[in-house]
């Protein structure tokens, strides 16, 4: 267990390193909040309420998934495990004398909390100084806002891995990985609130394993999830044993097939 | 504009072209056609990926188009304007990004060439720098972008409700034009910024990429003091929302004149201008990163 904490702790070190960038990282994360928001209340300025959202939710929403798409990884479309399989770097990680999926997702984890600490609430705080918006003062919501926040990341953790081990076929996770981020920037709720999506587009987007990594955490938190908190932790936590177990055994497949050359 | 760009540095200049400084071996225009070039030759050699990553940048492009078409299922108006009178708005918006997609987004790399000291490398070469840091980088994945954005143009000309006059399709070409020339100034003037400060590369997607976002939808959308900065102290209202006024047949929902309908071509310029005056500034005041 150790090992992993030390990875985690490593990563957590390596991106907080680099402050500008943090900076720079916010000030574009909440630029880009004000032109949602104002195309946001146009809309709703129309029609006061759709999907269950007055206009404070939806404000709020576009902060919340500024705020969280760096922690989460919505606009990352593999993990660094990818280039390592292109260079051969990665028959170092595969003699490492621990599990290889847990090690990946150990480095993920130090990554999302540096993320979580630097840049997930200076744009939802700049919303709110903004914007009228609808954050809950009720501590519970804020608890059960944050268990649905790590199971969002699992899932996320678990289909940019599955992306990355493409890499042991194909040699280059690349063009999966952009095709991956479009998928994963829509059917996040990323570019469209989900629950603003009519009919069947709607019902497909919300069952969709990449609704649990924004949609499901924001509205446990706005308290507007249909099914509750239970709800949303049996959809996320259903998605993301899942899509881990599926990439346990396509790691295995990837170790039988891997033949590293040399020494 | 690249054609006017001084050699930069004396000291390497001396180095680099000892016949002759203002006259480079070759032209910038050629440098950047033989640059990208040697780039898609590059690109061409993983052509699975290549086919996928152009896919994933035409299916970029649709989320937008289907993030509006969601939108327009809920309401029928936005600002006042239709869906076709928006989809109008995407389409110019859209053609003229991706135009300067092509051409100038190898500009985002400058941050990272900045950082790593291949800049330096740069201002060796008997080259002028602009055309090298347009061209690096390239990838024909970026032309994906226009085929999605053209198919939208076209639908949203043949459903809006005007009649066509030589005047409106002469100011709708002429705002893809001055819309791709606006882009690609801003491109170059936002990344010139990383001569300055390092990580720069996220705050210039502000303008650029933001940039694409805001002119998609109706400046109506926006509140007045909001709307007026977007027109006269960043000119992002030039790009599609202006020209678009009088193809549409629309009142200024902020009463601003008409002539500035018009002004398009001008406001290009002078970001053309301002761009290869801040790229030509920042050039002269580099210092490398290295000891």
């Amino acid at each position: 267990m150790l090992v992993y904490l030390t990875a985690a702790r490593l990563s957590f070190r390596r991106y907080v390193t680099y402050r500008s960038a943090t900076v720079a990282g916010v000030i574009t994360n909440s630029a880009f909040g004000f032109i949602r928001a104002y195309i946001l209340l146009a809309m709703w300025r129309e029609k006061p309420h759709i999907g269950g959202y007055d206009a404070a939710d939806a404000v709020t929403y576009v902060f919340l998934t500024q705020g969280l798409i760096t922690p989460i990884g919505v606009f990352l479309g593999a993990t660094e495990l990818g280039p390592r399989i292109r260079t051969g770097e990665v028959a170092i990680d595969l003699y490492r004398p621990c599990d290889f999926q847990g090690w990946w997702l150990a480095t993920d984890v130090g990554r999302a909390l540096s993320a979580l600490l630097l840049r997930t609430v200076p744009p939802v705080v700049i919303g709110t100084l903004a914007f009228p918006t609808d954050l809950p003062a009720d501590p519970r919501r804020w608890i059960e806002f944050a268990f649905c926040c790590v199971l969002a990341l699992l899932i996320s953790f678990a289909i940019r891995y599955l992306v990355s081990l493409s890499a042991f076929w194909t040699l280059d996770e690349r063009g999966g990985a952009s095709l991956l981020l479009v998928v994963s920037m829509f059917f996040s709720g990323m570019i469209m609130p989900l629950v603003a999506m009519p009919g069947w587009l709607g019902t497909t987007a919300r069952a969709l394993p990449w609704s649990g990594t924004l949609q499901v955490p924001i509205d446990v938190l706005l308290g507007t999830n249909a099914s509750g908190f239970a709800g949303a932790l049996e959809f996320q936590a259903l998605w993301a044993l899942g899509l881990l177990a599926v990439g346990r055994a396509v790691t295995d497949a990837a170790r039988r097939k891997t033949v590293v050359q040399g020494g | 504009m690249a054609d006017t760009l001084p050699d930069p540095h004396p000291a390497v200049e001396a180095v680099a072209a000892p016949t002759g400084a203002s006259t480079p071996p070759v032209s910038s225009a050629l440098a950047y056609l033989l640059l990208t070039h040697m780039w898609t030759r590059a690109a061409w050699q993983y052509r699975g990926s290549l086919i996928i990553l152009t896919t994933a940048q035409a299916l970029s492009t649709c989320l937008d188009l289907v993030a509006m078409l969601v939108i327009y299922s809920q309401v029928s108006t936005l600002g006042g304007f239709t869906l076709p009178e928006t989809l109008y708005l995407y389409g110019t918006t859209r053609v003229a990004f991706a135009i300067s997609d092509v051409v100038a987004s190898g500009a985002e790399m400058l941050s990272e060439a900045i950082r790593t000291g291949t800049f330096d490398v740069m201002l060796i070469r008997p080259v002028g720098t602009l055309p090298q840091v347009l061209a690096e980088q390239f990838t024909p994945k970026r032309f994906g972008k226009l085929v999605p954005s053209t198919a939208a143009l076209v639908w949203a000309c043949l459903h809006i409700p005007i009649a066509w006059t030589p005047a409106k399709v002469a100011v709708c070409l002429s705002t893809i034009v001055c819309g791709a020339v606006i882009y690609c100034a801003l491109w170059v003037l936002t990344n010139s910024i990383s001569f300055f400060a390092t990580d720069m590369r996220e705050p210039a997607n502000i303008f650029t990429y933001g940039g694409e976002l805001i002119t998609e939808y109706p400046f109506a959308i926006f509140d007045r003091p909001l709307a007026l900065t977007l027109t006269f102290a960043i000119p992002l209202a030039f790009v599609t929302w202006q020209p678009s006024l009088y193809v549409l047949g629309k009142a200024d929902p902020f009463g601003l004149p008409g002539f500035l309908r018009f002004s398009a071509p001008v406001v290009a310029l002078l970001m053309s201008l301002l761009a290869a005056a801040a790229w030509r500034t920042a050039v002269r005041h580099y210092r490398s990163t290295g000891s």
